[in-house]
């Protein structure tokens, strides 16, 4: 069989014998899949934190040994050269297995997705095999005090000096920075045009004298979302992604990647685990509550289950349809939007499948214990990535071609836009 | 509908299509709802030429696929019939048309030409009016007595079975299912019309009253029919659901349309972002529609595992949303999605009665509580704790 890799094309294994091997690896291996050690938004010290995330680069590092890597990352960049089947494939081998989740997003996809696409042959050579070995986790460096949705509004400056490029500014909602390696970082490099047209992206290491980080406590408690502040960050011209003033076309992309993270080749992920700050499932909680019995529980099981189905199937359709240019990258935005919508009512479901233990609880609530606070945090899952909101302006402006919101910053000299409010500085 | 479909595919789903706006048009549709039947003989047997009818049948008794799956093909021919909100008894001629097939080997061939052709209509008695727990349960019985099998009980709603020539019944006996082909004509056999929410579907309930016919009436086997109704249920539900697709997105096109021509304060509802957000949910429950009932028509043409688990996945998800979706093209139409002379209401009849046939939302929530429920809780690898 062959297959195009990159520029190459390779001889390529087959998808079911690379299962196997897969499977047979992943048995004789790994341990079972634990909520509690996966990335996530929850409150554990900074100690437990700190051994989850070295351990999970010595996990990292084990698949990498074990040729299951970055499976579909160039071979001349230490990946495996396989196909978007290979990943899946191992994915449904991994069900109910450990994974390395703090290296995939957002370091496989977006920010090694980006970097395979607009990156310099000799920034791909040097952080992709690091990647895939466990040595870089990677951070987006998008959102601002000032603004999230509105990306392109940017205010972190890059001025050009000699060889090298001074950074000053503030990023801010980043999961993990303080315990991450590099940044792909969007900055404004002209001021005298509109806003898309004088963007630059850079990468930047995350521990250094220039950049300070503070960890912003959750309203759950947990203390893993960062602002980073930036002052006369030196980044030399060499670790520029795209081309000067151009990093509007690096966004483009690289929101696309940041859309389609649930389906991207790149990363890896047991199937059937939860998405994002998933939790226990439905099920589990009913059980623990004593309420499986119960028609009205046993209802909102099957709707949260339907959901799930529902939008895995969704986001397989809208990326065949991408793939083969039915669909333009666009579409992203409605499996984006509908993943949003439909997590957050499964997180709804579980706090009332949850019942008085949603309020409170003991250790003794087992699964059930999760869903009062998982309700607090329901709609992590409609503004992580990008609101809803954005999705549904992407999907009626873009996708229907309905007429576009009025701007007052389009055409005009970005140093001009008026600018607004932040809690944050 | 199947993003990438194969040209013969297309082929034929245009020739489908192309007959349905000639022969069916909005006015035609209007104009059925005072006729007895709904459609008339003609056209449903137009329609079998064109292959409506034979594509769950077996090659060795006339049938056959274009793609090799005829349920991925026949839920083009529904889609079609949702985008055009098409008259004819497509889900119980095929269902019935599948079962003879697939269990009576030859002994029912006869009446599966009959229906190939389109010169008869089947019935698949197969709901029962209340009291029942829930989807699937049986109380009609079908006792066997010596060479004979008597039938007693009710059936309703049954689709098309005022015109049918044929009663395919599900029911008990003792523990098990058991089916059996009744000719309508038999004595005992009798049918009451219903009203119904659609202009061109018709419905009854069917009353047997010790309606006795030999035993080699029965389809399958006595009180082992069990998986078969699980099958043909599969196959009814992924009808029904390719069907209601067609109608969403008809009613959507129909209403972006509206927006983009409807003004209102001197400019088109399109550029309001409170109504663009809500065509953008439209869209994405749309896109979903179409994305489970394509995976539920694949896994139920192959007979997969998570077959059962996909189509009532796709009947809880498309009934729901469906008629959420159609409901919010009605209120962004304004006063004139309520009346009779526009044409949303027939897509919004169709979403509603196929939201409901063969177990509404709930029901099949419930069916996939159970199903999660076996499976046992998330996945867990084998060995592990
Ligand atoms: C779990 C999580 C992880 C995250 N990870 C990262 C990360 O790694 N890196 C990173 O850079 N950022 C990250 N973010 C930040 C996230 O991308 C932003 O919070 C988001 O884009 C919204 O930006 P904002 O918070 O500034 O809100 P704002 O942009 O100020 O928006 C406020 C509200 O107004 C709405 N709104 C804004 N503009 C419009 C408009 N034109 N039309 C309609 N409604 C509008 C928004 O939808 C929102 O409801 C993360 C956020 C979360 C919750």
């Amino acid at each position: 069989m062959n297959g195009v890799v990159g520029d190459e094309i390779e001889d390529v294994e087959d998808v079911e014998s690379f299962r196997l091997r897969a499977r047979a690896w992943i048995r004789a291996s790994l341990k079972p899949y634990s909520a509690e050690r996966a990335m996530g938004l929850g409150s554990v010290s900074a100690e437990e934190e700190l051994a989850a995330v070295a351990y999970e680069r010595q996990l990292q590092r084990a698949f990498f040994d074990a040729g299951f890597a970055g499976i579909c990352i160039p071979r001349k960049y230490s990946g495996q050269g396989l196909t978007p089947a290979h990943q899946r494939a191992f994915n449904e081998e991994l069900a109910g297995y450990e994974c390395p989740t703090r290296f995939q997003i957002p370091t496989m996809a977006p920010c090694a997705a980006v970097l395979l696409e607009f990156g310099t042959e000799e920034q791909k050579t040097r952080h992709l095999p690091a990647i895939l070995k466990g040595e870089e986790i990677w951070m987006q460096f998008l959102s601002e005090p000032s603004g999230g949705s509105d990306l392109a509004g940017a205010l972190t400056s890059a001025v050009r000096q000699g060889d090298d490029w001074v950074l000053n500014g503030s990023k801010i909602w980043t999961t993990g920075a303080w315990w991450s390696d590099w940044a792909l970082c969007l900055a404004r490099t002209n001021w005298d045009v509109p806003k898309h047209r004088g963007l630059t992206v850079f990468i930047l290491p995350i521990r250094q004298p220039g950049i300070e980080i503070s960890q912003i406590e959750m309203l759950n408690g947990g203390k893993d979302f960062c602002q980073e502040y930036l002052t006369d960050v030196v980044v030399p011209d060499a670790d520029r992604v795209g081309d000067v003033d151009n990093g509007w076309t690096v966004c483009v992309r690289w929101m696309f990647h940041e859309r389609t993270i649930f389906t991207s080749s790149y990363v890896t992920h047991p199937v059937g685990a939860p998405r994002g700050n998933g939790g226990a499932a439905p099920i589990d909680i009913a059980r623990a509550a004593d309420r499986l019995a119960d028609p009205c529980a046993r209802d909102l099981i099957g709707e949260a289950r339907m959901l799930e189905v529902v939008s895995n199937e969704l986001s397989r359709r809208i990326s065949a349809g991408m793939t083969s240019r039915r669909m333009s990258d666009q579409a992203a935005a409605v499996s984006r939007l509908f993943g949003g919508t439909a997590r957050a009512r499964t997180t709804t479901i579980k706090s009332e499948l949850a019942g008085p233990a949603a309020a409170a609880w003991s250790d003794d609530d087992g699964a059930a214990s999760q869903a009062g606070v998982g309700f607090l945090m329901r709609q992590t899952s409609c503004i992580g990535g990008g609101t809803t909101e954005m999705a549904r302006n992407v999907v009626s402006e873009r996708v229907l071609g309905m007429p576009r919101e009025p701007a007052l910053d389009r055409d005009v000299p970005f140093r001009d836009v008026p600018r607004g409010g932040s809690r944050r500085a | 509908m199947l993003v990438e479909l194969s040209s013969d595919q297309e082929f034929f789903r245009e020739t489908t299509a192309r007959f349905l706006r000639e022969q069916v048009p909005a006015e035609q549709v209007r104009r059925l709802r005072d006729s007895p039947a709904g459609h008339d003989l003609e056209y449903w047997r137009r329609g079998a030429e064109l292959g409506w009818t034979s594509l769950l049948v077996n090659e060795e008794v006339g049938g056959g696929s274009i793609s090799g799956q005829g349920l991925v093909d026949l839920s083009l021919v529904a889609y079609e019939f949702g985008r055009h909100a098409a008259p004819g008894p497509l889900v119980p001629t095929n269902v019935v048309a599948a079962a003879l097939s697939g269990t009576g080997g030859q002994a029912h061939a006869e009446v599966v030409g009959e229906l190939l052709s389109g010169e008869a209509i089947a019935a698949w008695c197969y709901a029962e009016p209340p009291p029942y727990g829930r989807l699937g349960d049986i109380a009609l019985e079908i006792a066997v007595e010596g060479a004979d099998v008597v039938v007693n009980g009710i059936k309703r709603p049954v689709e098309a079975a005022g015109q049918a020539r044929y009663l395919l019944v599900t029911g008990r006996t003792g523990g098990g299912l058991t089916q059996v082909l009744v000719p309508v004509d038999t004595p005992g056999v009798s049918t009451t019309p219903l009203r119904t929410v659609d202009l061109t579907r018709r419905f009854d309930a069917v009353a047997f009253d010790h309606v006795r016919l030999p035993t080699a009436a029965v389809v399958g086997e006595v009180g082992a029919a069990a998986e078969q109704v699980e099958r043909q249920l599969q196959l009814a539900l992924t009808i029904l659901c390719a069907e209601a697709v067609g109608a969403m997105q008809t009613a959507f096109d129909s209403a972006v349309g509206w927006a983009f021509d409807r003004h209102s304060f001197g400019r088109p509802l399109a550029s309001y972002q409170a109504l663009k957000h809500r065509f953008a949910d439209m869209k994405t429950w749309l896109e979903a529609g179409h994305a489970i009932a394509d995976s539920a028509a694949a896994a139920v043409a192959a007979d997969l595992p998570d077959a059962a688990e996909l189509v009532s996945v796709a009947k809880a998800f498309i009934g729901d949303y469906g008629g959420e979706l159609l409901q919010e093209c009605v209120q962004l139409h304004g006063g004139i999605g309520l009346t009779f002379e526009h044409d949303l209401h027939l897509f919004l009849r169709r979403v509603a009665l196929n939201r409901v046939l063969y177990g509404t939302p709930g029901e099949h929530r419930q069916r996939i509580a159970d199903i999660v429920e076996r499976r046992g809780a998330g996945a867990r690898p084998e060995g592990a704790a």
